[in-house]
Parts: C-alpha cells; sequence; structure tokens
C-alpha cells in the first residue's frame, strides 16, 4: 500500500499534534471558525479518538465576524462537546474599535493581535495551535512549524530555531510560548480535496448564494448586519456570491462564483487565477505588512 | 472535468520534497520562482504584487525579478539575499513538490542544513561564470552526510557564458572530482538558465549540443530508494491514550515496515511480547497500517510502555539501547560546542541530558580533511562520541533517518544549538560498573554529627572567595568538624596543571573540580570550593553529581568595580594592558548565577559576618 500526499500531510499533522499534547502542559488549539481551522480540527478529533481533545479551543472574537460564523461555531461545540473559550478584546469594545472608523490596521491590531495576547497572558498558555499554510503568504513560508514566541508573544524572523527532520524544540521558559502550525506543508487545494474526502461541515458563506453586497474600494463588502453604513454613492445589490476565507466582514471581500459544493469550488479553484488572500484587505495595508503584524503577535 | 479523475490523478501523483542549495547569487530564489512561474503556480495577484516590488527592490532592471515571490522577509527583500529557509508548493501532470529555497551565505549554513534534513533530491546550483566555489562543496558534502542520495548540479547562467559546452564540461569534470567519495545513488548535470528559462521546463536549442533532459523532467523522474530496513517494522511510542477510564492505546507514527492485527511484536526496552489487537489510522480501524501512518494500537495486554519506548519486529534488527553513541555533529549556534558541557538531547519521541565527551575530528569542508580539534564553532562539522544521562532507543542513520536523527538544545538559553546523525553504537559504559562499598557516606560522616555538603563558591576574581572560604573553615575545625577546602589557584597547581583559561579549558578544570568535591562528600566531608566558576551550565553540573540538598551555591557579589579597585593580585591591571587574555569580567565572561543558596554581600557585610552566615544557615538546615 502507498500512501497519497494527502495520507501522508495527514498523519504529519497527526504527529504534530500528539506532540504538543506529550511535550506541553497547557496547549490550546485557535479556533477562527473558517476552513483551516475546521480542518485543524477535524485531525485533532483523529490525533486522540476514541478519547476527547485533550486541550481547550479558543476563538478571538472580534465583534465583527459573519453573523453566520459565530451561529457555526457554537453548533460545532455543541455537536462535539468542545471545550470552547471565547475571547472579545473588552476595552477595545468601549474604545468602539471598529474596521469601518478605526481602519484595518488598527482594529486588526486591536481587537486581533491584542485581544489575543491578552487571552494568552490570561489562560498561560504555554502552546497555541494554528492553521497557517505556508502557501498563503510570503512571510508564512518562511515560519517554523513550532514557532517560538517570547515573554511579549513576538516573533523573531531572522532569529528563528533551526528545525531539522521532524524533531521539534519544545524547551521555553516560563512566560514563553510557541505557536504550532500543524497545516504547514498543506495547500489551498489541498485543504479542499480533503474536505470533500472526509466531509468536513463547513461554514456556509464559502458556497455561493444571492447575498446584499456594496463595492467599496473595488471589494464586494456584504452588508451582514446595520453596523455597516452605506454611503451616498453606494447602493445594495443582490449577488450570487461566496467567499474563499472568512474574516471581519467588512474586510472580507466576496467573490461573484456559482459554485455551490465542494466540488464546484474545486473546479472553480482550479480554474482561478488569484490567490486566496487577494480577498484579503489587511495583507495590503503595507509592504511586508503581514510579517509586521505577525512580528507584534499576529498569527 | 470530472472531480473524481482529479482526486484521482492527485492521489497518482508522486510527493517529492527538493531543495535548491549552493553559494550565494548563484539564482537558488531565481530558480524556484521560475519553477512556480512555468508551473503556473503563481496567481496573478502574486504577480502583479511581485512586479510593483520588482520596481522597488529588483535586480533585474524593468524586468519582473522572480527571485522577490520567494524572498519572504523584509530584510531579505531590501538586501537581495536569502536568509531563512522558505517552503514552496508547486505541482506538474505528474508529481507534487515541495521546494526548500535554502540560503548561500555561510553564515545560514545551519538554515541549508534545516532544509536538506527534510529533503529527497538537493539541486546544487553552480553559477557557470564562477564555477565550483567553497559553498558548492560544502553544501554537496552537508547532502551527502544527510543520506541525501539524489542529486541534480544545475550549471545556471549559461545565458552568460554563451551556452559554451567546454565550460560546462570543466565544471562538471571538476564537480566529479571533488565528489567522488560521496556515492551518490544519481546525480545529473543540466546547463541551464533560470533567468530565461532554458533547461527548466522547456529543452532550448540554445543548448542543442545537450541531449538529456530538461530539470523538471529529470526530477519527475526519480524514483526514490526504499530505506534498507524497510521490511522491518518500528513504530516510536510518541503518546499513550489514556485519556478515558475505558481506553488504554499507544499513538506515534510507523518510522518503517508495516503491521497487521495479531501481529506479535516486542516492547525493545523489557523485552517484553506483546500481540496487536486493533490497529485505528487516520481513516478509521484497519487491519494493517504502513510507514508514515500517525495510528494507534491496542495491545493483547496491559505493558509498561511510555513515550519513548518501540514497538519493533521480535528478530533481526539494528537497534540499539544505549547511553554512547558515535555521530556526526553540526554545530549551529555562536556559542562554540565544549565538550563535556551537559546539553539537551532530543530524540524522536525522548529528550535527556547528555554530552559530546569526544570530538574525535572535524572536517575541513574545502578538503574534506580530518582535523583534530577539542571544539566547534557555528556551522562546523565534526565526528564526536557522545555519552546521554538514559539508555536511549536509536538506529544509525543509514538504516533509519528517523531514528538516527538528534538535534541539541542549549539547557540555558533553549536554543537549538546543533543536530547529529548516529553512525554507531559505543559500549563502553556497560563494561564498568559502580562497586557498592561497606563503609557508605552516612556511616563516614555520622562520626563527628556532621552532613556532608559542597559549599561551592562562585564569584569575580577578587571578590573575596577565598578570604571567606577560608574563615568558614576555620570556625568549622574550631565545631570539631571535617572539611577539606579546594581553592582554584591551588588546584591549578597540581591537579589541573594542564589547563589554560580558555573556555574549554574552564569547562574541563570545573568538571574535574566537581568529580573531586563528589568523591569528597562521598567521604563525609564538608567541602568547601573555591573558583571563580564562571559559567552557568558547569556549576550546574557539580550541583547534579550530588544530592540535591547537597550542594549549596554561594553567589560572592562584588560588583566589578569593587574587584578591580581591589586588585589584590594586580591580575586586573595586567588584564587591562592585554598581558592576560581570557580574564573573568573583561574579556571573558561571567554569569551571575540565577538562584543560589546563599548570596553575600561584601560591600555591606566583613568576611567575618559574612563566615558567621554561612555558619548559621549549615545549623538551620542540619548539616553541622
Amino acid at each position: 500500500m502507498k500512501l497519497s500526499h494527502i495520507d501522508k500531510l495527514e498523519s504529519e499533522s497527526i504527529h504534530i499534534i500528539r506532540e504538543v499534547v506529550s511535550e506541553f502542559d497547557n496547549p490550546v488549539m485557535l479556533y477562527s471558525i473558517g476552513k483551516d481551522s475546521s480542518v485543524m480540527l477535524h485531525l485533532a478529533h483523529k490525533a486522540f479518538y476514541p478519547s476527547k481533545i485533550p486541550f481547550k479551543l479558543m476563538h478571538i472574537d472580534t465583534t465583527w465576524k459573519f453573523k453566520e460564523m459565530i451561529n457555526f461555531r457554537d453548533e460545532t461545540a455543541k455537536k462535539y462537546n468542545l471545550d470552547l473559550l471565547v475571547h472579545i478584546n473588552k476595552e477595545g469594545v468601549r474604545n468602539n474599535i471598529n474596521p469601518i472608523s478605526s481602519g484595518s490596521k488598527i482594529h486588526t491590531d486591536v481587537m486581533k493581535t491584542q485581544s489575543l495576547i491578552q487571552a494568552l497572558d490570561k489562560y498561560k498558555f504555554d502552546a497555541a495551535f494554528g492553521g497557517a499554510r505556508r502557501d498563503e503568504e510570503k512571510s508564512r513560508a518562511k515560519e517554523r512549524i513550532f514557532s517560538f514566541r517570547d515573554k511579549k508573544h513576538r516573533w523573531d524572523p531572522k532569529n528563528q530555531k533551526p528545525e531539522l527532520w521532524n524533531l521539534f524544540n519544545t524547551k521555553i521558559d516560563q512566560g514563553e510560548s510557541v505557536r504550532v502550525f500543524p497545516l504547514s506543508n498543506w495547500t489551498e487545494i489541498d485543504i479542499w480535496q480533503y474536505i470533500y474526502q472526509e466531509n468536513i461541515p463547513l461554514v456556509p458563506l464559502y458556497f455561493s448564494k444571492i447575498r446584499p453586497i456594496i463595492r467599496r474600494n473595488d471589494m464586494m463588502i456584504m452588508v451582514d448586519d446595520d453596523r455597516l453604513k452605506i454611503k451616498e454613492n453606494e447602493k445594495i445589490e443582490q449577488k450570487k456570491v461566496r467567499f474563499r476565507t472568512l474574516g471581519c466582514y467588512p474586510l472580507t471581500a466576496a467573490v461573484e462564483s456559482d459554485a455551490t459544493t465542494v466540488e464546484e469550488i474545486i473546479i472553480e479553484l482550479l480554474e482561478s487565477k488569484y490567490s486566496e488572500r487577494q480577498g484579503r484587505l489587511i495583507d495590503n495595508d503595507q509592504i511586508g505588512s503581514m510579517e509586521k503584524k505577525k512580528q507584534e503577535g499576529y498569527f | 472535468m470530472d472531480i473524481e479523475t482529479f482526486f484521482q490523478n492527485q492521489n497518482n501523483k508522486k510527493q517529492l520534497k527538493i531543495l535548491t542549495c549552493g553559494s550565494v547569487d548563484d539564482g537558488k530564489s531565481t530558480l524556484i520562482g521560475r519553477l512556480l512561474f512555468d508551473s503556473k503556480n503563481i496567481y496573478s495577484d502574486q504577480l502583479s504584487q511581485t512586479k510593483i516590488e520588482s520596481e522597488k527592490y529588483g535586480t533585474q532592471g524593468k524586468q519582473i525579478d522572480l527571485a522577490l515571490l520567494i524572498d519572504g522577509l523584509q530584510a531579505e527583500r531590501e538586501q537581495g539575499i536569502t536568509i531563512d529557509v522558505a517552503y514552496r508548493y508547486f505541482e506538474t501532470e505528474k508529481c507534487k513538490f515541495i521546494i526548500a529555497d535554502t540560503p548561500g551565505h555561510e553564515e545560514y549554513t545551519r538554515n541549508m542544513v534545516t532544509g536538506a534534513s527534510n529533503s529527497d533530491v538537493g539541486i546544487i546550483l553552480v553559477d557557470a561564470t564562477k564555477g565550483i566555489l567553497d559553498q558548492t562543496k560544502r553544501h554537496t558534502f552537508i547532502l551527502s552526510l544527510l543520506g541525501i542520495e539524489n542529486i541534480i548540479v544545475a550549471v545556471n547562467k549559461m545565458d552568460l557564458i554563451n551556452y559554451d559546452e567546454i565550460k560546462f564540461k570543466n565544471i562538471i569534470a571538476s564537480f566529479k572530482n571533488f565528489a567522488r567519495e560521496f556515492n551518490f545513488n544519481l546525480q545529473k548535470f543540466i546547463p541551464i538558465s533560470a533567468l530565461v528559462g532554458d533547461n527548466v521546463f522547456q529543452k532550448n536549442t540554445n543548448i542543442s549540443w545537450y541531449n538529456g533532459k530538461s530539470l523538471i523532467n529529470e526530477l519527475e523522474e526519480i524514483s526514490l530508494k526504499e530505506p534498507l530496513e524497510e521490511e522491518i517494522f518500528s513504530l516510536p511510542i510518541q503518546f499513550v491514550n489514556r485519556l478515558s477510564s475505558e481506553f488504554r492505546g499507544y499513538s506515534g507514527t510507523i518510522t518503517s515496515g508495516k503491521i497487521k492485527v495479531n501481529d506479535e511484536f516486542h516492547v525493545f526496552s523489557s523485552k517484553e511480547k506483546i500481540k496487536i489487537i486493533k490497529i485505528l489510522t487516520p481513516k478509521g480501524e484497519s487491519d494493517f497500517a504502513v510507514k508514515g501512518q500517525a495510528v494507534t494500537l491496542t495491545l493483547d495486554k496491559e505493558v509498561d510502555i511510555s513515550r519513548g519506548d518501540l514497538l519493533c519486529s521480535v528478530k533481526n534488527h539494528n537497534y540499539f539501547l544505549s547511553d554512547q553513541f558515535a555521530s556526526h555533529i553540526i554545530w549551529m549556534n555562536k556559542e562554540q560546542m565544549i565538550p563535556e558541557r551537559n546539553y539537551i538531547f532530543k530524540f524522536i519521541n525522548f529528550q535527556t541530558i547528555g554530552k559530546i565527551t569526544d570530538l574525535v575530528h572535524k572536517i575541513n569542508i574545502n578538503s574534506f580533511e580530518k582535523i583534530a580539534s577539542k571544539f566547534l564553532n557555528l556551522n562546523e562539522i565534526g565526528y564526536a562520541k557522545v555519552a546521554l544521562n538514559k539508555n536511549t532507543i536509536f538506529n544509525p542513520y543509514k538504516n533509519n533517518k528517523k531514528l538516527g536523527s538528534f538535534v541539541i538544545i542549549d539547557q540555558f538559553n533553549n536554543q537549538t544549538v546543533g543536530a547529529g546523525v548516529i553512525e554507531h553504537e559505543l559500549r563502553r559504559a556497560s563494561n564498568i560498573s559502580w562497586h557498592q562499598m561497606s563503609i557508605n557516606k552516612n556511616l563516614r560522616s555520622s562520626i563527628n554529627g556532621q552532613k556532608p555538603c559542597v559549599l561551592w563558591f562562585t564569584g569575580l576574581s577578587g571578590s573575596g572567595k577565598s578570604t571567606i572560604a577560608n574563615i568558614i573553615e576555620q570556625k568549622l575545625h574550631k565545631l570539631g568538624k571535617h572539611t577539606y577546602l579546594l581553592d582554584g589557584d591551588n588546584v591549578r597547581h597540581g591537579l589541573n596543571k594542564d589547563l589554560g583559561f580558555t573556555d574549554v579549558d574552564r569547562v574541563e578544570n570545573i568538571r574535574r573540580i566537581s568529580e573531586v568535591s563528589r568523591l569528597m562528600v562521598d567521604a563525609g566531608l564538608i567541602t568547601i570550593v573555591s573558583f571563580i566558576s564562571p559559567f552557568k551550565s558547569e556549576r550546574k553540573m557539580a550541583r547534579e553529581l550530588v544530592e540535591i540538598d547537597e550542594f549549596i551555591e554561594i553567589y560572592v557579589d562584588t560588583s566589578i568595580e569593587e574587584c578591580e579597585k581591589r586588585d589584590p593580585k594586580g591580575l586586573y591591571k595586567k588584564a587591562r594592558s592585554g598581558k592576560l587574555k581570557n580574564f573573568t569580567g573583561i574579556d571573558s565572561n561571567y554569569e551571575i548565577p540565577s538562584s543560589p543558596e546563599i548570596i553575600l554581600e561584601t560591600n555591606i557585610k566583613s568576611a567575618e559576618e559574612l563566615a558567621d552566615e554561612v555558619i548559621l544557615y549549615l545549623k538551620q538546615y542540619n548539616k553541622i
């Protein structure tokens, strides 16, 4: 019997997840509700089957996620009896930080990065799983599978520990932590193939449907609630759209699509000429911007 | 397109892990950019962003600089070099590639080693205008050391030498000449130009004299040789699944061979025989499982197996349970490797303290000569003997890469400082056993009502260690206690007169003193040690040689300014004038203890008062 490349990726990820549970005292899985998180969660189930997942999941809620994401999150937690923590940066909420008037940079910094750091400090997690993949973005291509963070949760890209074979350096001092990326070697198409083969449930936003959108900064933004104020020159259109990645709804661009099933998405993807992070405003607000965000503590 | 056919094609594709290496500016990032571009694995938005960046940082004038697709760190784009290993993914009709782009600069060799450790094939780039360079040799050697059997030598920038066949052949000849002893299984030479794309994907008419395949075709046709012990099953236990009371399973990733339900194996450490009842693979319960799968097994009986152990075939194997082995080591840290210093050794499912007892030789990467040396510096490779504190299960690297490799971690700053591949086992320790004597430490020390211990004084030269230690010994003597004072200067006249003041010698100096003080504690004595002992690592080693409550670390806290002002032996003056090298506090480091049992602050109290504090401590802890 020969293992296919997906089988190899699957076993590699399970190995990584088990290694963290073996070597760390207090790991957590960052659950962002997206397709990569759904795959990661699925792999965690497999790693410890028939037992329950032996760590908590945590969602950093910016309060601006799509409503359907939050519903899906709560249903998933209930269905699988997950230990789910939800953290919101209350100070950010008090200061009315939001993606529309504060801008994507400040909003992401306060409600995602700072919020995540607050939560990691509060619960004293020593390892945090994230669903990032190396093929997503150039600075992620450089990141280790076990990526060290100092006491202030900062990443030092120029001083990463060499990571040889599958031997992971798990030694840290008190207050330090690692971010662990079990999906490092998966590509976008691998993720979709796996979702198809394993029949992994996803947030319906990935599938095309008629949705209310406006056009802003050359992007189609879905009107998910009345916090998105429609400007005079804008009008709500009903368009058949879907999302390639999910984040805060005012920062996540929809793409026109007819794909309503995983199969159709894969076919669309094969014909597509645009990468998935193109739908994310935050990547392009400055040159090398993902690297900067990651240094500050963003996933 | 039919989706099932698509997946079938995907699943039939071979997965190949490759790395590009060679000297700086040989065009590695450009080649990978070319591979991604020609295989149409670049999206148009990534391309347009690269165009913008090409104008800012590019080296190709108005043309798009494909290297900028790859260099992901801001500093890399600005400096136009690759610093860290980057992983890229692309595919062709036949193959899925994971490609590690590794740096060419000598100072980033450790990142190249990192990329090589996980690769099946090495592409060695040679700049046709420069020929074979030191880095070409170094990287070729590392590939061979890490057991990479397939290499492709891509002679790049052929466009710059007008596709000259003679020059190409000369480069091949000199490569073959230095690489002949490496025994690569497959070794191919291709003239290419990554910049214009010649012979990368497409064969090019500019090089009509070349009859071989293009780079991508050559890669697609590589078939990976199965390792020697393929048929022998081994599963390092990674995790024992006892998360619920009704289930007990043993999890890990199979590193060689295959298993079926009802097969019999043994637990390597205890040699106990067990039978496999259930196999849980990622695809659910199965009758069998193979190399590479992450599985959970249930067994026919409850046996003592924990993380670090190994399940393997009962007979005919090459596995060892030992605390010593010989290995090649690559050093990856600015702080040099010091023999006899304790480090953490991490294996696939186990970590323990150990040390490099003896560096047999290091290797000159230009001539591949073996050179005598005591230590390794950053990026140096040597052959060494390793001794661990605990027995560990391993297999020589050539038989099983997963069970024959390890990394070395610094105990204090947690850096990964080295990596090694195991060559063979060493059996020394098992022949020497510790003789149990009838009269022991407790009996010896009970005669005069004391508990033996080490009072370990550490501090800068001139801080007052010896003065205070001397007073303490006098006071203990008056109390009728048996003591011995080991003084730094005195010991260097005899036992350690062969040692100087380099870091390596300082470590050996303290190692000997630690062993002597252990014997003295065993003799029942209150042992007073007065040495600068500047490194945390060696003080920890001394501490670990005796029982937990027998080691009392005393930090004599005197500032360097104060010591220099006192300068009782005139040493600081000499050191400042450059007449004395490697002087602690001047041109050699002193690491302040993080949690000593006692701190003596000499600027507040007299030596007499400080000595009384130590005596009081000994009384409080029932030592006297």
